[in-house]
């Protein structure tokens, strides 16, 4: 549906097979209240999409979804091609395993917007942690490679430092870095900036630019307009639960076909 | 108002120096309490019922010093089997599996219903069940018994529960598992306090339920377990003097009574118990201080509590340690 411009990386051929992530008519209530009313998305490799809405409208629920940290009510999402949380065997589903689900999300990098660092660990032992733990390189390999990681979102001399030594702008970068050291296929964002000083979205927001120009696909909710007119490939707008409208962001920011829409665009720009 | 503090016509404003507030009460009260401390000097002096020099030869003696490692061992075992078993019941408190957790419950609601001395009795007597402990398969004599073999025994290894359960071990288990339930409260308390993101950060990463709970969210919940830990500790040095009645004699409290029943010096051997107890627990105080500086590791170090404190500083007019009186 979008043409962008794929990035000029490693020269892999374009023969994707699917998509990314596929969800097809999610639901999820709490309780009696439903807050994700039949969601259909469709993410490609390499994609960044925003998804922008009022709080309430079950966009944050929706990406918590994609990686399993809450249990849809109905529908399917797969991410590449794997269905999440469940193995359909002979036309039923079957809850997977704790251990098959961990391992569905070491494919899936998470960035929360109140960072969760863990605050026992220096930074880069925050990265280092989970390669580690999982068995998926040595500590030596682990550390040099955190360190790597570190540098890249600019916080090469903030190696040794506990998360309450470090500003929020450079706790998130952290955090990034974190996800980023599992080697994930898929980046979600869940308001990475939102609990940021004014003067330190930019920094921020400026990893995540790096990370879309290497080809990362990455779904970001978020409030940043800007971002998603500058990095976003596709912006779902969602309200009450339902995806409103969708498109390219410079279209659906310029020309709003929803009233819905149009009424929060005209709040936020 | 923007203050020009480098600009050199305005002159920077001398420093106040009030008149403090007067306390007159404080000096009242160091009268007093001077009094009393003088008059409880004079009666550890002057009473003759302290008996200062038969104390002081008798409370290292090589049956009390027997008796202080008793305790200590006493309280290190039955300390490590209340934490470890309480990190286990914890845990299983805060199982999904119902089971578990009405099985934790159970345990709980069990040990800390009956007082530590009615369980160090109870343990001690246990022997009155079985002449001998065993261990084997199950109900071997029954199932020997449903298919007609008389005398059916699958026991692997025994030995005499006299031996065994009167003394150390049975003390011991009473003030261990007694203590578990305490710090089963204690752990679940500890785990709870740990932010809900920090299982998330952690899920997200792909870790499982076993490696979050280890890396994750104990090293996080100790810094709330070890504080009331350490009272905990404090309390079962005390109440390892409850094993006397097991009964225990490789126990301090035991051993200082036996010398003032046998001399008929009571008085100064209770006063050598006060003695021990405050030394031991003044140990315990210090080990308590390291262990939890080592747990607020990442946020101590924030200088958070220093910003506060200049904070406080400026508040108080810039001079710290001079606010003293306020």
């Amino acid at each position: 549906m979008t043409e962008l411009t794929v990035p000029a990386q490693a020269g892999e051929p374009a023969v994707e097979s699917g998509p990314m992530v596929r969800a097809e008519q999610v639901h999820k209530s709490f309780g009696p209240i439903e807050v994700l009313k039949g969601i259909d998305l469709e993410v490609r490799s390499g994609e960044v999409c925003c998804l922008l809405g009022p709080s309430g409208s079950g966009k944050s629920t929706f990406l918590r979804c994609i990686n399993h940290l809450e249990k849809i009510n109905a529908g399917r999402i797969w991410v590449d091609g794997d269905l999440i949380g469940y193995r359909e065997r002979g036309g039923k589903l079957h809850e997977m395993r704790e251990s098959d689900v961990a391992a569905q999300r070491r494919a899936i990098g998470m960035v929360f917007q109140r960072f969760n660092l863990f605050p026992h660990m220096t930074a880069l032992q925050n990265v280092a942690e989970a390669p580690v733990l999982l068995g998926r390189e040595k500590k030596a390999t682990a550390r040099e490679r955190a360190a790597a990681l570190l540098e890249r979102v600019g916080l090469g001399d903030k190696i040794g430092n506990y998360p309450s030594q470090l500003s929020g702008g450079q706790q998130q970068r952290v955090a990034i870095a974190r996800a980023l050291a599992m080697q994930p296929k898929l980046m979600l964002f869940d308001e990475p900036t939102s609990a940021l000083d004014p003067e330190l979205v930019g920094e921020v927001l400026d990893v995540m630019k790096d990370l879309a120009r290497d080809g990362m696909t990455m779904i970001v909710v978020t409030h940043e307009i800007g971002f998603a007119r500058e990095v976003g490939d596709s912006l779902v707008f969602m309200d009450d639960g339902v995806v409103v409208e969708s498109g390219v962001p410079r279209e659906v920011i310029a020309n709003p076909r929803h009233d819905r829409t149009k009424a929060f665009l005209a709040k936020v720009l | 108002m923007p203050v020009e503090t480098d600009s050199p016509e305005r002159a920077r404003p001398e420093p106040i120096r009030a008149v403090p507030v007067r306390h007159p009460g404080r000096w009242v009260a160091v009268a007093v309490i001077g009094v009393l401390v003088a008059m409880f000097v004079h009666l550890l002096v002057t009473n003759k019922a302290f008996n200062w020099s038969f104390m002081v030869d008798e409370m290292f003696r090589p049956p009390i010093m027997a008796g202080v490692r008793g305790s200590i061992a006493l309280l290190l075992t039955a300390m490590l089997i209340g934490i470890v078993l309480g990190v286990v019941i914890a845990v299983m408190r805060l199982s999904e599996n119902p089971i578990l957790r009405g099985v934790a419950w159970a345990y709980t609601w069990f040990f800390r219903a009956v007082p530590r001395l009615v369980l160090a009795i109870l343990f001690g007597n246990l022997g009155i069940l079985w002449a001998r402990i065993e261990f084997g398969l199950p109900f071997d004599r029954q199932i020997g018994a449903l298919f007609g073999v008389d005398d059916f025994e699958a026991r692997l290894f025994g030995f005499s529960a006299v031996d065994i359960l009167t003394g150390f071990v049975a003390g011991m288990l009473a003030l261990g598992l007694s203590e578990a339930a305490y710090m089963a409260e204690i752990v679940r308390a500890g785990i709870q306090s740990v932010d809900e993101g920090q299982t998330e950060a952690a899920q997200a990463l792909g870790m499982k339920r076993s490696q979050i709970l280890r890396r994750i969210v104990l090293p996080q919940a100790m810094r709330v377990i070890v504080p009331p830990t350490g009272n905990e500790t404090i309390a079962m040095l005390k109440d390892t003097s409850l094993v006397a009645f097991v009964p225990v004699s490789m126990e301090l409290f035991f051993q200082l009574r036996a010398v003032g029943s046998r001399t008929f010096q009571v008085f100064p051997m209770l006063v050598a118990a006060t003695i021990w107890y405050l030394l031991l627990t003044s140990v315990l105080l210090v080990g308590q201080y390291y262990l939890e500086r080592h747990f607020s590791k990442g946020v101590r170090r924030s200088g958070r509590a220093r910003t506060r404190l200049r904070g406080v500083a400026a508040e108080s007019g810039g001079t710290t340690g001079k606010a003293g009186g306020a």
